[in-house]
């Protein structure tokens, strides 16, 4: 199945059509949301209601602006941050003690055993500092090139090509 | 353009992360349609992003989807059926509310305005009464003075053939040459009718007209002044067409009454 087509689908209400890319995607989205919340319980419910906010708001989606993906990723980091500045959010801080993807990674019992997750926490281990960084800034905080170029104190360039290059050895890793 | 320049710039990596500009996303789009290798790599890059940040998901979320099912189904049928007509239905009883609010001011202060004008005229009304019974009493207690004075000699006047149950009386005052007549005792004149009053001489018989009695029906008591110098020997009433005759019509001849000789 074509993907755009698929979009459109679920942009013509289609419930079949949404859940295929739920199931696409929502493990991604809770993913980042989880990297913003720390916390599964919470980041299982913040991902609900990013699908259903995807759903209801289908028809503000343009392929034009981008990757459906990307879009739903960006309506996740908002719900994300939006509940980080709730009140309930600040009495649970004291128990936050990662800040990185990576550590979440790393600390994870429970993640399910698939191997792409296993690979993935090898494979991040052995990454680079800098390299951690951009992706973490780039697809789980979704900072802009030029917020990312700033943070890290690079060149806009170089924040491209190193990113490049790390996602590159992902991808080489991954098989995709 | 150089695709392989292109894909290796790390362009596509961040239209994936959407750390592009608006323009840019549109120019990434526009390229990725017209050269198929862009997007193959775009999917790839895609699909290695997809498993990076699952793996940062400590449970998976597949199972939850029947919830999410389940309320987007109610939210369809509940902003279907239920919540547009609620908002309508308050917006309505809204606007109904208002508008009858505003009626009814309209209306109690038309109301009110209308109790003002009533009171106004209801007052005028009174003010008119009570002046009108403060001119008929001193209208009463003139005629009163008059009917006492020793002065003045009453004439009374009977029915004659064309209206016997008339009557009338006159009151004359020699100081001051007027006469009083009482013509409460007259039918009400046909229209076009007046009556006309004379004096008369006797030997030879007469007649001076003193006058029509236009304001009969206007007048409530009936009573008329009337100047009269002449030496009458008696009175008599006729009606006439309205505006008086030079002699007076005999077959009309109402009233009539001899004025007493002097004591």
């Amino acid at each position: 199945m074509n993907l755009d087509q698929l979009v459109l689908q679920f942009q013509q209400k289609d419930i079949k059509a949404y859940e295929k890319l739920y199931n696409m995607y929502c493990n991604s989205v809770s993913g980042i949301v989880n990297n913003i919340v720390k916390n599964d319980d919470v980041a299982q419910e913040i991902t609900q209601d990013v699908f259903i906010k995807a759903w209801n708001n289908s028809e503000s989606y343009s392929s034009k602006k981008g990757r459906f993906f990307t879009w739903i990723l960006n309506i996740a980091r908002n719900a994300a941050i939006d509940y980080t500045r709730s009140k309930k959010f600040k009495q649970s801080k004291q128990n936050l003690n990662s800040d990185f993807f990576v550590d979440i990674l790393e600390t994870s019992q429970s993640l399910d055993n698939s191997t792409d997750a296993i690979g993935i926490k090898e494979f991040v281990t052995k990454l680079g500092d800098k390299c951690k960084k951009v992706i973490e800034l780039l697809y789980f905080k979704g900072f802009t090139q030029k917020e990312a170029s700033e943070e890290l104190d690079m060149p806009l360039g170089t924040v491209k090509t190193r990113n490049r290059n790390c996602i590159g050895e992902l991808r080489t890793m991954l098989g995709v | 353009m150089d695709i392989k320049k292109y894909i290796t710039s790390g362009i596509l990596e961040l239209y994936v992360a959407g750390s592009l500009s608006e323009k840019e996303n549109e120019e990434v789009h526009a390229a990725i349609q017209q050269n198929p290798e862009l997007l193959t790599e775009v999917l790839s890059i895609e699909n290695a992003i997809v498993k990076l940040t699952a793996a940062a998901s400590k449970t998976d979320s597949t199972y939850l989807f029947t919830t999410i099912k389940k309320k987007v189904d109610g939210d369809v049928t509940k902003v279907v059926s239920i919540s547009k007509p609620k908002n309508n239905w308050i917006q309505y009883t809204g606007w109904a509310a208002s508008i009858l609010i505003g009626s009814a001011l309209v209306w109690s202060i038309s109301q009110n305005n209308k109790l003002k004008d009533q009171v106004a005229t209801e007052k005028q009304q009174l003010e008119e009464q009570i002046d009108k019974a403060s001119n008929n009493l001193a209208e009463a207690e003139k005629l009163i003075t008059i009917f006492r004075d020793k002065d003045i000699v009453s004439v009374p006047l009977s029915g004659q053939a064309v209206s016997p149950e008339s009557y009338a009386k006159v009151y004359w005052d020699k100081k001051t040459n007027n006469i009083y007549l009482d013509a409460k005792g007259l039918p009400a004149p046909p229209k076009g009718k007046v009556y006309q009053v004379w004096s008369l001489k006797l030997t030879p018989l007469t007649p001076t007209s003193l006058g029509t009695i236009d304001t009969f029906m206007a007048d409530n008591n009936k009573i008329f002044t009337i100047e009269n110098a002449n030496n009458s020997e008696a009175f008599g009433i006729t009606l006439e067409d309205e505006g008086g005759a030079e002699s007076p019509t005999l077959e009309q001849l109402y009233t009539l009454g001899a004025v007493p000789a002097a004591p």
